[in-house]
């Protein structure tokens, strides 16, 4: 980025309203991000900055460019092999009586996540069984894709088979529209991860992937805190590859117990939540 | 791994080519089916094929039939990359015998993830790896 001053004003920005951290070594990012908003205005990158101060509308534009992640269906496929060979089993056995799942794409982003489960609780669920999956992201932007459900020609080059492709999207002009099926068990809604969670219920699995790694230690500790309660006892926790609660308060680290599912890590509230960290229990003696 | 990289287009076969062999695969290329089919029967059998449709002398679809009919040629995985893209014809290549389908333009990445859904690469490539 061509200033320092400018690159900390915009991450001290999106700190501020999001808890999101962009280092130094992340204005090449910044940069990128925010090139194409300062050309729509006809402002070089430093102008636009300054202009932020007292334009509210560019800061909200700001935000949901730099929250947006990289994202494509199945992403690592591993972790949606783990969903229906590993957790979908017990789940099912667990929920005949309700006949019914709740999962939470937590940091959506532009739904292929959401979209890409919903493909995998169509195929795996039984008959008279429902779903719903609560997509929410902090970008206004990013929300309002989801609840589109198209996607470009590119977009589903990455990592969608082409089973899937024709099973369960249409053409729609130069874009493919996923099926109001699966769009329909879709809820899209826009939540801060760093704020309350409030009226979203309790879910059986939460995928809470490739985001953490934006937010600071003490924010990484109170979003996975506040995450305990809205997981069902039996429910399952997924994160992304690179992270892991390794570097949690103690009592928070024991609080989520790791399970290994082939390659992929799972976690699982532990049965009795202690608030005392378990250092000073274990040394008692 | 071995692929076969057929398309009409020279520079799409180079395109395909640096994309795969940065994946340590083999290369042979074919301009079009009967070409590839002539070097397959002469020994030349690749893991996977990368398949344009439309060709002179053979189109892609018809390569794709051809080689299903052939059981001695059941295990090698047909990845059509064209810029047909209608549903249909997607349904019609699929139900002829091609396991994937890249639809053109495309980016590299697009090409990693389908070889991953594949099984064609060693873990930690593609699908954001």
């Amino acid at each position: 980025m061509t200033g320092s001053t400018a690159f900390a004003s915009v991450s001290a920005l999106v700190r501020r309203e999001t808890s999101m951290i962009y280092d130094e070594g992340k204005e090449y990012l910044v940069e990128a991000r925010l090139n194409p908003l300062a050309a729509a205005r006809g402002l070089g990158l430093e102008e636009y900055v300054a202009r932020l101060a007292f334009d509210a509308e560019e800061r909200r534009k700001v935000i949901d460019a730099l929250t947006i992640n990289e994202t494509s269906w199945f992403r690592d496929h591993t972790p949606y092999q783990a969903f229906t060979d590993a957790m979908l089993p017990p789940l099912l056995n667990a929920r005949a009586p309700q006949r019914r799942l709740r999962i939470w794409s937590a940091a959506c982003s532009s739904g292929q996540e959401a979209y890409s489960i919903a493909m995998l609780l169509d195929q795996h669920l039984p008959a008279g069984w429902d779903y719903e999956i609560v997509a929410t992201d902090i970008s206004t932007q990013m929300l309002e894709r989801v609840r589109a459900g198209r996607y470009s020609q590119v977009e589903v080059n990455r990592g969608l088979p082409a089973t899937s492709l024709v099973r369960y999207f249409t053409r729609a002009g130069r874009d493919w529209e996923i099926a109001e099926r699966l769009r329909e068990r879709v809820t899209v809604k826009h939540l801060n991860l760093a704020a309350p969670y409030l009226g979203l219920g309790t879910f059986d699995v939460i995928w809470l992937r490739n985001v953490l790694i934006y937010f600071d230690a003490a924010t990484k500790a109170d979003i996975l805190r506040r995450m305990l309660p809205m997981l069902a006892p039996d429910g399952y926790l997924l994160l992304g590859s690179s992270e892991t609660t390794l570097d949690l308060p103690t009592d928070l680290a024991a609080a989520w117990q790791r399970e290994q599912i082939g390659r992929v890590p799972a976690y699982r509230r532990a049965s009795a939540l202690s608030t005392t960290p378990s250092v000073l229990t274990s040394t008692g003696a | 791994m071995r692929a076969m990289i057929i398309d009409d287009s020279r520079a799409m076969r180079s395109i395909l080519r640096r994309i795969v062999t940065d994946l340590d695969f083999e290369t042979a290329e074919a301009e079009h089916g009967q070409a590839a089919l002539d070097q397959m029967r002469a020994g030349v059998v690749p893991d996977v094929c990368l398949v344009d449709w439309n060709m002179p002398v053979m189109d892609g679809y018809t390569f794709i039939t051809e080689v299903r009919a052939n059981p001695e040629w059941r295990d090698i995985t047909l990845m059509m990359v064209t810029t047909e893209s209608e549903q249909r014809q997607i349904v019609r290549a699929l139900a002829a015998g091609a396991h994937e389908y890249v639809i053109k333009p495309f980016t590299p990445d697009a090409i990693v993830d389908k070889l991953a859904l594949l099984g064609l690469l060693p873990e930690g490539h593609g699908v954001n790896a």
